[in-house]
């Protein structure tokens, strides 16, 4: 189980998350909601190690990730699929999933069962990542972090600037990587996704995680979306 | 001499220019195009190079082939140490500014330069050739060394080629290059990568010394000629091309070779300079650079 225990954090001197606590459990996808500008995106840097935490601890298992330098925390077992999927664009196919091999130095058995997963990219190995299509850079993305064989998978806002179809398919992914006991953090910004593949539902403000409802308790118009997210 | 074998002579010249400072010069790209770090001090590496070979086939009591094979191992492994330990010391805590790295390396430039005059002293010294090997041609007779230097650092390059696109290490060095912070994410240390590529543009310039201080004397002050000419092929090549690099090192080494025969090596450097200020204007990203 992944554990965020009072963390303040953000960059510089400016500060983001004001002692903000949740936790993740293996097998779950717990949805962080909340309006622009709350700190999703920095919640989940700080979860990974690029953003330095102040105060507070985040834990995974028995490890403190926080007090980990950055290119340690992947090889704990936390992967990242960062908003913009920030792909090595220059690099092929292939070679951005090698780089997802590398911190937990993961053999062919792994790739194979990635690529099984998005055959589209299995077509494409030799193609420069960044001639991709929007949802084909998506699923490289996914895949590219799923090659660390995570304990913890963090996603922001997977199925930006996606079509519906795509949506779908990431949406599908999704629920099958919680079947293998995955906890899955996802940050969104769509009621109708996150009502499709969360088992909880974090909703910010103010650098806070204010509130955490299970999603049995949500309906499409429930009010803590109107309040925490203005629709 | 006639025109046709005085413009053999001085394509052969320039070739030899072009190899050498290919290597120099893709030194310094990969340097800035993996850390965006501009190394000022990247000549002086060239010249401690130079000096280092001048101190091991001097006092190795090796013929002049194994003193200058020693040389080839002994001062780019030196060179890289000198680097790397730079890196760790002096711009990993400045956080690899930009701007603070050129200040820092321009201070690291003087530093160099003065300890290789006290310790080496100001005087201009050769060393003394591998081989001796002259290819007698009809018009003219001309040296297998440079001949040798020019396959040499083909070979050299290639192998950087090799490592660049065709290795782990490599790999993590693109992608490092592309993007720092998610490199991370994939557990790449990128503190190691850093000391690990200035130390290898390091050993690249002084790679380059070795293979030309046969043909130019070692001296304190022979830094300033190959930085200059660096970063010109660096800026037309397109900052952080390798491709772009080795295309512009071909371009200068071969232009600066004919038009210093022919004419002088000042309006070399002259017309060089201008080609850089041409580029500046009508195609700031290089001619292979990607557009900012």
């Amino acid at each position: 189980m992944l554990r965020v225990d009072g963390i303040t954090a953000g960059y510089g001197p400016v500060t983001i998350l004001r002692d903000l606590s949740f936790k993740a459990e293996a097998g779950q996808v717990t949805c962080i909601m909340g309006r622009n500008g709350v700190g999703k995106s920095t919640l989940m840097r700080a979860i990974i190690g690029l953003v330095p935490v102040q105060s507070g601890q985040i834990t995974l298992g028995k490890v403190a990730l926080h007090a980990l330098p950055p290119h340690q925390v992947p090889v704990q077992g936390v992967a990242y699929v960062p908003q913009g999927r920030r792909l090595f664009g220059p690099l092929t196919v292939a070679e951005n999933i090698e780089i997802g091999l590398l911190a937990r130095k993961k053999g062919p058995q792994r790739r194979d069962y990635v690529l099984d997963l998005f055959p589209r990219l299995r077509e494409r190995l030799d193609q420069v990542a960044s001639t991709l299509s929007g949802g084909e850079q998506q699923m490289l993305a996914i895949a590219r972090a799923l090659c660390l064989e995570p304990e913890v998978m963090l996603l922001d806002e997977p199925s930006e600037g996606l079509q519906p179809s795509m949506i779908t398919l990431i949406h599908e992914t999704i629920l099958r990587l919680r079947e293998s006991g995955i906890a899955i953090i996802l940050v969104e910004q769509r009621v109708d996704s996150v009502l499709r593949v969360a088992d909880h539902v974090a909703f910010m403000a103010n650098g806070r995680v204010e509130t955490v409802v299970p999603r049995s308790d949500l309906a499409p118009d429930s009010m803590l979306f109107r309040d925490y997210l203005g629709v | 001499m006639s025109f046709g074998p005085f413009l053999l002579l001085a394509v052969l010249e320039g070739t030899v220019m072009a190899a050498v400072l290919a290597l120099t010069a893709v030194g310094l790209s990969l340097v800035f195009g993996v850390m965006r770090v501009v190394n000022v001090a990247h000549g002086e590496f060239y010249m401690l190079g130079a000096v280092l070979a001048w101190f091991v086939t001097y006092y190795l009591p090796f013929p002049p082939l194994l003193a200058w094979m020693a040389a080839l191992i002994i001062a780019p492994v030196l060179v890289a140490a000198v680097a790397a330990l730079t890196d760790v010391l002096v711009l990993k805590r400045l956080k690899y500014n930009p701007e603070a790295t050129i200040m820092a390396t321009i201070g690291l430039l003087y530093m160099l330069q003065q300890a290789a005059l006290t310790v080496y002293g100001p005087d201009a010294r050769p060393v003394v050739a591998p081989f001796e090997w002259r290819i007698q041609l009809p018009w003219f007779g001309y040296s297998g060394y440079k001949l040798f230097v020019v396959v040499a650092a083909i070979l050299v390059l290639m192998a950087v080629w090799w490592v660049m696109t065709r290795t782990k290490a490599g790999l993590i060095m693109r992608a490092t290059q592309v993007d720092r912070d998610t490199a991370q994410t994939f557990g790449i240390n990128v503190n190691r990568v850093y000391a690990g590529t200035f130390a290898f543009g390091g050993a690249l310039a002084a790679v380059a010394a070795v293979l030309i201080v046969p043909i130019q004397q070692a001296h304190y002050l022979m830094g300033h000629d190959p930085l200059l000419l660096s970063f010109i092929v660096v800026i037309i090549g397109g900052l952080g091309s390798i491709r772009g690099t080795l295309v512009a090192a071909v371009i200068i080494g071969l232009s600066d070779g004919i038009i210093s025969m022919f004419f002088s090596p000042t309006l070399a450097k002259i017309i060089a300079t201008l080609l850089v200020a041409l580029v500046l204007v009508f195609r700031p990203q290089g001619l292979f650079g990607a557009k900012a």
